[in-house]
């Protein structure tokens, strides 16, 4: 396999000695785009944000974080600096909170063209400019004199792709850019990720807690349970073969797209709380399939077929071996 | 902003308004200055004679409605003590009040700004929890013992400086440190805890994102929104900068405008004290239209406000 252009192994953070990572691992290639889902809390921006070392400086923070080899955690500063922007930009949940009320639209997306790029001036604003018509923003010209808050939520997270855009970044890192937005503009915002991983051939690691939303955007999806990633493969294998049961769960919760309706099945029970965690697999207080083994040590995340991996001991529709039957009678 | 400005303009008219009638109501029914000015064994005629000179055996709303017509013509009346018109016993006494308030304010800002920021900057480190229990301590200690004990550092035990008085300038530095390092504590609590609010932004997390070195983000995204409620607090000692004083030029005996107000109060001098108090009221007033223009230059959000609504 050709060198990830991020890898990150191990990864574990912990805040006021509680853990909310306990040992990611992930990969993303250049031009790829992975999708990271998984419930509310499950440390799916905590990953990202530890990459880019934009977490507080109370959080506990180990493993390895590397882009082309370059380790991140830890990293000086200086390095850090020209990462962020320059090689993985990552845009947020909240776009209105998410830009600087005081600055004028033009100005905050000209501060990333002047760091990432030289620009200055007029050509910064005149590749300002060009920015949000990529984007499609309306009457970008103008546009570049508002204020935030002059702006839609839509159109302020438009904003914010463009000043991600600024820095000609191999990564964008999405963190829920449409959670905050309707759903006609949801569409239309990751279509437009799409569009610019198609023109530009950035990766794009997409986060959401919809498995619908990514099944459309991204080629590989990592499903993550409590500070881990417990599944990982294509999309399409995904949605037609989950091995993990939770992944099966996520997926009989899903309304159909298509076919007869039935009642959404949804995981019983809640995750389980940083302070008590169990010793061995995080999901096997809620597994229909959990066995004396499961609880012993959690299990790593392994090979079930070609390319497709679950941290689970009794793997279902894509592991060789069931010794339990597959649940989810939905 | 026409329309905002007007209508700013008219409700502190207003306010002026209800100080004054208070401020008349109040020392009216609270003491006779024909006997507090006049010594106690004063023959009765001599008092009464007084009473007819300065109108006071007029009934109340007589009297207020001739006051009021005479600010109106600028006029706000004389002294009963001396006679002499009371906006020149006040014009004369500012310089000195200014020259308490002017260096303190200059302490406040330079002490309690920069005192705030790099405590919120350096949370729950060692120099943050100094500055805190500076802070609450400068906070929590009325100005008049803050006061007495400079006077009983400086002054009683080490004989450095004068302990009251306006000879030299000498005689200024106590009061004035007395003043500045109450009001640099408040200013420094305000600014710690609304640059950590802004700290806490998520815009800050996107500064960081898109590789503004931090140092740069604080000068550049957070101070800019930090500044915003830290006007506030500001715009307030600025208006405070004429009758903020009353206290310490009391425990220095500093002859400025807080010690005739003291003086007056006491002696139900009526015109002198509401000319103190119109002084005041005015300047609090326009360093409050200034702070609300000010909102207007350093918030966005608020400029459409102010044209929209008010
Ligand atoms: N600054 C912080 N201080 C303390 N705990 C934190 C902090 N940030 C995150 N956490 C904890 O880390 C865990 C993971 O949070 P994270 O924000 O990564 O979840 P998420 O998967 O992104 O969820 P969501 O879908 O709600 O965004 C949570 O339990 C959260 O409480
Ligand atoms: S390891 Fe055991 S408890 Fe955990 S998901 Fe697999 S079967 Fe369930
Ligand atoms: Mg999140």
């Amino acid at each position: 396999m050709v060198e990830p252009l991020v890898a990150i192994r191990g990864l574990s953070v912990s805040f006021d000695g509680l853990p909310a990572l306990r040992g990611v691992d992930l990969t993303v290639g250049r031009g790829e785009a992975v999708a990271l889902v998984g419930e509310s809390g499950c440390g799916k921006s905590v990953t990202w944000l530890a990459a880019l070392g934009l977490l507080p400086a109370k959080a506990r923070v180990s493993g390895s974080v590397t882009l082309e080899g370059t380790e991140l955690i830890g990293a000086p500063p200086a390095v850090l600096d020209r990462v962020r922007g320059g090689r993985i930009a990552m845009i947020f949940q909240d776009p209105a909170s998410s830009l600087n009320p005081v600055h004028r639209i033009g100005r905050q997306i000209a501060e990333a063209l002047r760091l990432h790029r030289g620009l200055d001036g007029r050509a910064a604003r005149e590749e300002a400019r060009r920015l949000l018509d990529q984007v499609g923003m309306p009457d970008a010209r103008r546009r570049l004199d508002a204020f935030p808050h002059e702006l839609s939520g839509g159109q302020n997270q438009r904003v914010m792709i463009a000043m991600a855009l600024a820095g000609r970044p191999e990564m964008l890192v999405a963190d829920e850019p449409t959670t905050a937005l309707d759903v006609t503009i949801q569409a239309q915002i990751l279509e437009l990720l799409a569009e610019i991983r198609r023109d530009t051939g950035m990766a794009l690691v997409l986060v959401s807690h919809d498995l619908g939303v990514v099944a459309e955007t991204c080629e590989r999806v990592c499903v993550m349970y409590a500070g881990r990633i417990v599944e990982e493969t294509a999309a399409d294998k995904l949605f037609t073969g989950p091995a993990h049961p939770y992944a099966q769960g996520l997926l009989a919760a899903l309304p159909p797209m298509t076919g007869p309706r039935r009642p959404l099945a949804a995981i019983p029970g809640g995750v389980p709380e940083p302070w008590a965690m169990p010793r061995g697999c995080a999901f096997a207080p809620r597994c229909p399939r959990r066995a004396e083994a499961c609880e012993a040590a959690p299990p790593p995340l392994a090979e079930v077929a070609p390319a497709h991996r679950a941290a689970c001991l009794y793997p279902g529709a894509a592991a060789v071996v069931s010794p339990v039957p597959a649940m989810v009678p939905a | 902003m026409l329309r905002f400005l007007s209508l700013r303009l008219g409700r502190s008219l207003l306010t002026l308004v209800l100080v004054v009638t208070f401020a008349f109501v109040v020392l009216r029914l609270s003491g006779d200055p024909a006997l507090l000015i006049m010594s106690a064994d004063a023959p009765p005629e001599a008092i009464a004679a007084f009473r007819r000179a300065w109108g006071l055996d007029d009934p109340l709303w007589v009297q207020y409605v001739r006051y009021f017509g005479a600010i109106f013509q600028g006029d706000l009346g004389n002294s009963m003590r001396d006679g002499r018109s009371a906006i020149s016993l006040v014009g004369e006494r500012i310089p000195a009040t200014l020259a308490l308030t002017v260096p303190a304010l200059l302490i406040k800002l330079c002490l309690g700004i920069p005192a705030g920021v790099y405590a919120a900057l350096h949370r729950n480190s060692l120099a943050d929890r100094a500055v805190m229990l500076l802070a609450v301590a400068g906070f929590t200690v009325p100005s008049f013992v803050l006061g007495l004990l400079l006077v009983l550092l400086f002054a009683v035990q080490l004989g450095w400086l004068p302990s009251g008085g306006q000879e030299s300038w000498r005689h200024a530095i106590l009061p004035v440190i007395t003043l500045g390092l109450g009001g640099a504590a408040v200013l420094a609590r305000f600014t710690r805890s609304a640059m950590l609010e802004v700290l806490g932004q998520p815009y800050m997390r996107t500064a960081l994102a898109k590789g503004v070195p931090w140092g740069v983000a604080v000068r550049g995204h957070a101070l800019p929104n930090a500044a915003i409620p830290t006007v506030t607090i500001v715009g307030f000692m600025i208006g405070s900068l004429l009758a903020g004083a009353v206290v310490v030029e009391s425990v220095f005996s500093w002859p400025g405008v807080g010690r005739l107000l003291v003086v007056a109060v006491a002696n139900r001098d009526l015109a002198v004290v509401q000319a103190i108090l119109l002084l005041v009221a005015a300047t609090m007033i326009t360093a409050n239209l200034v702070v609300d223009l000010l909102y207007g230059v350093l918030d966005p959000r608020l400029r459409n406000g102010m044209r929209g609504t008010a």
